[in-house]
């Protein structure tokens, strides 16, 4: 799907977008996940309003605003992770590539094989590096050992971890530092071969240079994956994203290439955000 | 430094109040330690003297009483609680699972109908069994109906809620991180639950089982309806591959430890009575033994690295 047939939901007029597109002058992407009209309830609280919204394919987007503004909320309904909580209820459309997520004959396991997640926090499971990276491949059916090694190898290349453990494999997850049991966790993603990662504030619980570290990475692989990030720092989403969309109460404020949303917003809201004048 | 008296005054409150509650607390400590060291040094010491590897082996001895063992009465215990977690563990096991997992109406009531099953008295669970099971088996065939079967039932319907709450709470522990990150590659909830969540909770959830086991491994009120108790050791003739050998039989009266104590204890023998401690002395070290392998088989669990 071309961003050409998105006019009734694109915030600014497709030309405009792939002008402000400076990243990435060359052709618009495609859409990979399109919203359209989503409102998503919290029992009676509703947490996201009537969002619109186009995400690029193989392109980092990156979702920002002030806690509580529902970004996070908008992640989770692309894997349908919202699901696992109480009373909660979607109205509207996503679609990953043309296709309603929310239809009954989705399966929600082959979904969540094809848009992968990466949480806040680091969460290894309580087993081997192996034995973490291998568990996606084997829960879809690998069980070919010499498979599982390939797979663990080239992930762990992936995600810049291969040189640190290729001596420790058996060793536990929990003996890798934050930063690496992160990158564990991508690669742990990344074995699954999704589509789409979702990385919810993956660095925020890092240091600095594990932070960096993880920044590189989302830049290495965004050549293969669509990345949708929420991040509640502002110079992350400056660096690391190619598009933006600014969160507000619920409401999408502004969506379009982050070179102009960091330079020249459309909303005065977007600017005092920017800025650094609320949130 | 110009400190009010009036802070002076608080603060000091304050520091009696904490030095006070805390000394309530190590109080109630020392008086529930001394209490449990009250009943084990008891036991130890009237029954220390008359364990002896006898006890073990042989059957009682009505004649001569001090030849007499109590053979039976620990196989019997020990086939009551194997029966037990055969019916308890599965159904405790999965239903814990069900709570945790189940939201809705239905997971309440199931919730609240395991702690009143918990509330429930021992021996009404006895005669429940006696009533259902032993006595229209009785009925039909006259001299079966008391069996290890009605006992271990007994026992298992006790243990059901035991296991369910505790699995259930332990499961509650493991981080909903660890969840997500399974159900976000793709598993399904069984999966999770099996590969993620129960590996890690395994050690809480044996502890609890563990707990369960020692409760009901001591109980005699129901027994006395379902085992009748005896003072031999049945047998029948059962065909192994094609050889006729001796097995011990389930489906009659059987004997089990806190029966054979309470036998024995409320008997004016004075020698059954020194049985009866050395038995009371086994019975307490058999569930000890229990606990601390299970507690050696489970360590390094996950929960408690956390």
């Amino acid at each position: 799907m071309s961003l050409t047939d998105t006019d009734e939901v694109a915030v600014a007029p497709p030309e405009v977008r792939a002008s402000g597109n400076g990243a990435n002058p060359e052709t618009p992407p495609d859409s990979k996940i399109r919203a359209d009209k989503v409102d998503f309830f919290y029992g009676s609280f509703q947490a996201l309003k009537n969002i619109n919204l186009d995400i690029p394919e193989r392109r980092v987007t990156a979702l920002i605003g002030p806690s509580g503004c529902g970004k996070s909320t908008f992640l989770r309904t692309i894997n349908r992770m919202n699901e696992l909580i109480d009373g909660t209820r979607l109205t509207g459309k996503i679609t990953l590539d043309g296709q309603d997520l929310y239809d009954r004959r989705v399966d929600v396991v082959n979904l969540r094989k094809r848009v992968g997640m990466v949480f806040q926090k680091p969460n290894p499971f309580p087993m081997s590096i192996f034995d973490n990276i291998a568990y996606g491949p084997r829960i879809h059916g690998t069980k070919n050992r010499k498979a599982l090694n390939e797979i663990v190898e080239r992930t762990l290349h992936q995600a810049a971890l291969w040189d640190e453990v290729k001596d420790q494999l058996k060793k536990s997850a929990f003996a890798l530092s934050g930063g690496q049991q992160q990158r564990l966790c991508i690669a742990r993603v990344l074995a699954v071969q999704p589509e789409v990662v979702l990385m919810d504030e993956p660095a925020s619980a890092l240091d600095p240079n594990s932070t960096f570290r993880i920044e590189q990475l989302i830049d290495e692989l965004k050549t293969e994956y669509t990345i949708v990030i929420v991040t509640h720092n502002m110079q992350q989403a400056a660096r690391i994203s190619d598009f933006t969309g600014f969160f507000l109460r619920g409401e999408m404020k502004e969506f379009g290439a982050t070179d102009k949303m960091f330079t020249n917003p459309d909303q005065k809201e977007t600017e005092d955000y920017i800025r650094g004048r609320f949130g | 430094m110009a400190v009010s008296t009036r802070t002076d005054l608080h603060l000091a409150r304050r520091r009696t109040t904490n030095f006070v509650m805390l000394g309530f607390c190590v109080l109630a400590s020392i008086v529930a330690l001394v209490m449990l060291g009250l009943v084990l040094y008891f036991l130890a010491s009237q029954g220390l003297k008359h364990i002896s590897p006898r006890l073990f082996t042989r059957l009682p001895n009505n004649i001569d009483i001090k030849q007499g063992g109590i053979a039976h009465s620990i196989f019997g215990t020990l086939t009551l609680l194997g029966i037990a977690s055969l019916i308890s563990l599965p159904l405790g096991i999965l239903g814990g699972i069900y709570q945790v997992e189940a939201r809705g109406r239905f997971a309440f009531a199931v919730r609240f109908l395991t702690d009143v099953l918990n509330g429930i008295p021992s021996i009404v669970i006895g005669i429940f069994v006696y009533a259902a099971y032993v006595y229209p088996l009785s009925q039909r065939n006259p001299g079966s109906g008391f069996s290890g079967y009605a006992g271990g039932l007994a026992l298992g319907i006790m243990m059901i809620p035991l296991v369910m709450r505790t699995t259930e709470e332990i499961l509650r522990l493991v981080p909903f991180s660890l969840r997500e990150a399974s159900l976000g590659l793709g598993a399904t909830r069984w999966r999770t639950m099996w590969s993620i969540v129960l590996p890690v909770a395994r050690g809480g959830v044996i502890t609890g089982i563990m707990l369960a086991l020692a409760r009901v491994a001591g109980e005699t009120a129901p027994l006395l309806f379902t085992i009748l108790g005896n003072e031999y050791f049945p047998t029948k003739q059962a065909n192994v591959l094609g050889a006729k050998v001796t097995v011990p039989a389930m489906n009659t009266a059987i004997d089990a430890l806190p029966l054979r104590i309470f036998n024995y204890a409320v008997g004016p023998n004075l020698e059954q009575h020194d049985i009866a401690w050395a038995a009371a002395l086994i019975l307490i070290a058999m569930i000890l033994i229990f606990s601390i392998a299970a507690r050696y088989a489970t360590r390094g669990g996950v929960l408690e690295e956390h």
